[in-house]
């Protein structure tokens, strides 16, 4: 008999099918929080889940595919800016300019990639911040989208979502939570899939990556376009919650980029529960620190330099090292099979 | 038996050192040839020259019939090179399952669940089962150096390249890497071993090389090799129990 015959291979964990009822549970819970949560409520619930997706996203770039991006307001400006000329020009409906949103997001990322690919190290992340500064000085050019001073959602495109205030926020609220959920799911099947495993590896040597079979360049690229794209969707989406866009608040580097890098590094780069974590501990500290003003910044800088000191990788990566906890059913584990009739 | 790598006048320097001074040998299909000199004279080099981790600065690498100097590290991978690395990269936050997995996914191509049969006969064969769950950053050295064997071979290559996987080992350990190496190249698998654990090396291979400063000074059957004049020069003091 040989190995193959005597042990078995399986990818669920009880701790991943666990983390997979309660998670499902959790969802249930936030669908249905139109019926249980206010106005105010649903409102910071659906940024926390717009967080979370942008977190998710920059994670793969950064934290597997090794590109650390200070300029994905790029794609949540020109996601924006993507809705309101779809629905003004060509008078989509919201929905349908979010997903197609998306997708333009994703042919655009192709040429950046060719050229910032170029760049190695801190090149790279200033080409990135560099390109997202061309996008807002470019958009704030265009008259017919408000130029420099922005424009508001007209009210149609608004109304179309649904009847009555507390329809649409309700469906836009839901919009972010079905966004965010797609988005964990995109990622979690990606990192599932032989690609997936593919960059992981890169994520962890890239040179044995190479030596083993691994197309780095292209797996890369495919990570660089699937993230352009999926930020982009979800900026659109942030600026539906807005109902009003400007070059300013669109390439905002503080709010698409900081925090995002904040909630992962403070989370655990290079993890699919980082994200999960580093969003809880933001929004944990925004709430409570609300009243500080500008002094929030300065703690947020504290926590972060704080973490960053005790935990390398992140509070999950704490978590991770000192228990092998993973949530996610990405990995393998092998096992002796039960002996017939021993 | 037909040729499966050939290295025609290959050279490289970094600034003044010159780590492949025209390089030129070529390796038959099955055999086992081995690699012996100085530290560093150039051996990890030439491995990273031949499987396209590092550019040649002029020569010519054909393995398989096919010209891979302009290959990368990857294809060449696909077409059937695979390495241990003398300093072990293992993928630190994957298991040494999942590190085997890797290689068998992607370098050997395979589907899931016939990578993971291969994955499971492989990690018995070099007794890293009882490991298979453990993170690969949690390994000693000396494991980390059989999941760098483990991996090459869930590529499951045409052309194995070892790059001192014996360096450290007990006796016990060493005797039973050696009839590890011999079992899979009884099997047919053409390689090319780095060892300075010569009677490690002459206890599988049929050919010596013997580089210098990048060159080859010598060449041959493993015993005359030794015994030459220049390879006494450079290893007075290196075991010769062969
Ligand atoms: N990437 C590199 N850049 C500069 N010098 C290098 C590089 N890689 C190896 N060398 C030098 O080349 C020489 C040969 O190294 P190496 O091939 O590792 O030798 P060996 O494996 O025979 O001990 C050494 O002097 C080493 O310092
Ligand atoms: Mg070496």
């Amino acid at each position: 008999m040989s190995a193959r015959d005597n042990y078995r291979v399986f990818r669920a964990t009880r701790a991943s099918r666990v983390a997979a009822v309660l998670g499902l549970a959790v969802l249930v819970l936030l669908f249905a929080a139109p019926w249980w949560a206010g106005r105010a409520e649903l409102r910071l619930l659906g940024e926390i889940f717009l967080y979370l997706s942008l977190a998710m996203l920059w994670n793969l770039l950064a934290g597997y595919a090794g590109f650390v991006s200070v300029g994905q307001q790029a794609y949540v400006g020109l996601g924006g800016y993507l809705l309101f000329a779809l629905t003004i020009f060509l008078g989509l409906h919201p929905v349908a300019a979010i997903a197609a949103a998306g997708l333009a997001g994703a042919l655009v990322a192709m040429p950046v990639a060719l050229l910032i690919f170029r760049l190695r190290g801190a090149y790279f992340a200033i080409g990135t911040w560099v390109i997202a500064e061309v996008f807002r000085l470019g958009f704030a050019q265009l008259g017919a989208l408000g130029g420099g001073s922005g424009i508001s959602l007209p009210v149609d495109a608004a109304r179309s979502l649904a009847e009555g205030r507390d329809a649409r926020e309700a469906v836009s609220y839901w919009l972010t939570l079905g966004v965010a959920t797609a988005v964990i799911t995109i990622a979690c099947l990606f990192l599932r899939s032989r690609r997936g495993l593919a960059l992981t590896a890169i994520r962890d040597n890239e040179l044995a990556a190479g030596s083993l079979g691994i197309d780095i360049w292209r797996t890369k690229f495919l990570v660089y376009v699937i993230v352009g794209g999926l930020t982009t969707l979800v900026g659109a989406l942030i600026f539906l919650q807005k109902l009003r866009i400007s070059p300013e608040a669109a390439f905002s580097v503080n709010d698409w980029t900081a925090f995002v890098i904040f909630i992962v590094v403070i989370g655990g780069i290079g993890s699919l529960e980082g994200p999960f974590v580093g969003t809880i501990v933001y929004f944990l500290l925004r709430e409570m620190l609300a009243d500080l003003g500008a002094a929030y910044l300065i703690v947020l800088g504290a926590v972060a330099i704080a973490v960053m000191l005790v935990a390398p990788k992140g509070l999950w990566g704490l978590v991770r090292d000192s228990t092998g906890l993973r949530l996610f059913p990405l990995g393998y584990r092998t096992e002796p099979k039960e002996k017939k009739g021993a | 038996m037909g040729e499966i790598l050939s290295l025609a006048s290959v050279t490289k320097s970094f600034g003044a050192v010159t780590v492949a001074d025209a390089l030129t040998y070529s390796l038959a299909e099955g055999e086992a040839l081995g690699v012996i000199g100085p530290n560093g004279a150039g051996k990890t080099s030439m491995f990273n020259l031949i499987t396209g981790t590092l550019p040649l600065d002029a020569g010519r690498i054909t393995f398989l019939g096919h010209d891979v100097t302009r290959q990368n590290a990857a294809q060449r991978c696909r077409a059937g090179m695979a390495r241990s690395f003398q300093v072990p990269q293992s993928f630190g936050g994957l298991t040494v399952f999942e590190n085997a997995m890797i290689a068998a996914t992607q370098g050997a191509n395979l589907p899931g669940q016939e990578a993971e049969a291969l994955c499971l006969d492989v990690l018995e064969q070099t007794k890293l089962m009882s490991k298979a769950n453990v993170l690969a950053s949690r390994l000693a050295l000396l494991d980390r150096k059989r999941l760098e064997l483990t991996r090459a071979l869930c590529a499951r290559p045409k052309l194995l390249l070892l790059d001192e996987i014996a360096g450290g080992l007990t006796d016990e350990e060493c005797r039973s890497l050696i009839e590890m190496i011999r079992a899979i190249h009884v099997s047919g698998m053409s390689i090319i071993w780095i060892e300075h654990v010569v009677h490690a090396l002459t206890a599988v291979v049929g050919r010596l090389i013997v580089l210098d400063f990048g060159k080859m000074i010598a060449e041959g059957n493993p015993k005359a090799v030794m015994e030459s004049r220049e390879v006494k020069e450079i290893y007075l003091g290196i075991e010769t129990d062969a």
